[in-house]
């Protein structure tokens, strides 16, 4: 098959991908976004040609146009665009769990700082403010006080974009010291990890401890609910142990995956090859691999 | 091996050197974005953007 890679920067993750392809004898297409123009009509050259585009954008604006774009020309794209309108946006997401009745941490958006402040004493301290875009725990602040949460209100208003503007307040979940990621394939967990810190953040990218979880059928059955809930595809679900059950926090549509190759025993790169080619199996109607030589 | 486009130090490159990879420069520190491989061209990476992420 012809993969389509639109990146904007080649991490370790894709090159674990680009490496599984390869050495399967897909073709790749690496496809710069930085470089394309999406017109109205016309698809990008080369990306008219992929039996499938694997959305790996860096900037979380450009996968939501890039995706929507190849939707639009009817270019197969994982994840869809509607993912990934969904999972950018806390404030989306949070909307798709609860609608969908998955548990996710208690969460209230207001416009202004008067608003936000008062939906934040209503949660009392220590609560939660985040950006709605946004991502590796940047821009995330724990509240543990009325003058504290004045300062970053105040901060946001007068210094953020406007997307700081969508206040979003959230309730302080008191997980264990970690979390957990589970990467799902359309629902599928292909793997999970929990993360540990000593901060109440416990990001991968903020250096937390990556140690193999265990996927059980209660994980198993949220992460599969929560995958159905936006839409489907290759997904990180991020949840929390609340003492009686879990969480979930986040699910990130373009999913980095080398710290859960590093802390499992499953070859994680391999698994979501595995999941493209039946994904293009499907879509051709036939389940034979199609294999071509490697050009790029 | 190249040189840093910042400092004109040295740069070792892996074999497996890809379009889009970030490189750090040992010397200065910089990150640098390969741009091409054949030959092998580096510029300096751009910096974090608020919406980059997963």
């Amino acid at each position: 098959m012809n993969v389509g890679i639109l990146y904007s920067r080649i991490r370790r993750d894709e090159k674990l991908l680009l490496s599984e392809l390869r050495e399967r004898g897909h073709e790749v297409t690496k496809v710069d976004v930085r470089d394309q123009q999406f017109s109205l009509s016309d698809a990008p050259e080369g990306l008219t040609d992929c039996d499938v585009v694997v959305d790996r954008c860096l900037a979380t604006s450009r996968s939501k146009y890039a995706t929507r774009f190849l939707d639009h020309y009817d270019v197969p794209v994982v994840n869809s665009a509607e993912t990934a309108a969904l999972c950018a946006d806390k404030a989306e997401t949070s909307l798709a769990l609860e609608a969908a009745g998955v548990p996710t941490p208690d969460t209230t958006v207001a416009f202004t700082t008067d608003a936000a402040l008062d939906a934040i004493e209503g949660y009392g301290y220590p609560c939660v403010l985040k950006p709605v875009v946004g991502s590796w725990g940047r821009l995330m602040a724990k509240l543990d006080s009325r003058s504290a949460a004045e300062a970053i209100l105040e901060h946001k208003a007068t210094l953020g974009h406007y997307e700081h503007k969508v206040f979003y307040v959230q309730e302080f979940v008191e997980k264990p010291g970690r979390d957990i990621r589970v990467v799902a394939a359309d629902g599928d967990p292909i793997a999970g990890m929990t993360r540990s810190s000593d901060h109440w953040l416990t990001n991968a990218a903020k250096g937390a401890t990556a140690e193999p979880f265990e996927v059980d059928d209660e994980v198993a059955d949220l992460v599969a609910r929560a995958s159905e809930a936006v839409g489907g595809g290759l997904l990180g679900v991020d949840l929390m142990e609340t003492g009686d059950g879990y969480t979930i926090h986040e699910v990130n549509h373009t999913v980095e995956f080398k710290a859960l190759d590093d802390a499992v025993d499953v070859d994680v790169p391999a698994k979501v090859v595995d999941w493209l080619e039946s994904r293009v199996a499907a879509s051709d109607g036939e389940g034979d691999d199609q294999t071509v030589e490697a050009t790029t | 091996m190249t040189t840093c486009p910042e400092c004109g130090a040295d740069v070792v490159l892996p074999d497996d050197v890809e379009t889009g990879e970030i490189l750090d420069c040992g010397t200065c520190g910089a990150e640098l974005e390969v741009l091409s491989t054949d030959p092998v061209e580096l510029d300096v990476a751009p910096e974090l953007e608020e919406d980059w992420g997963e």
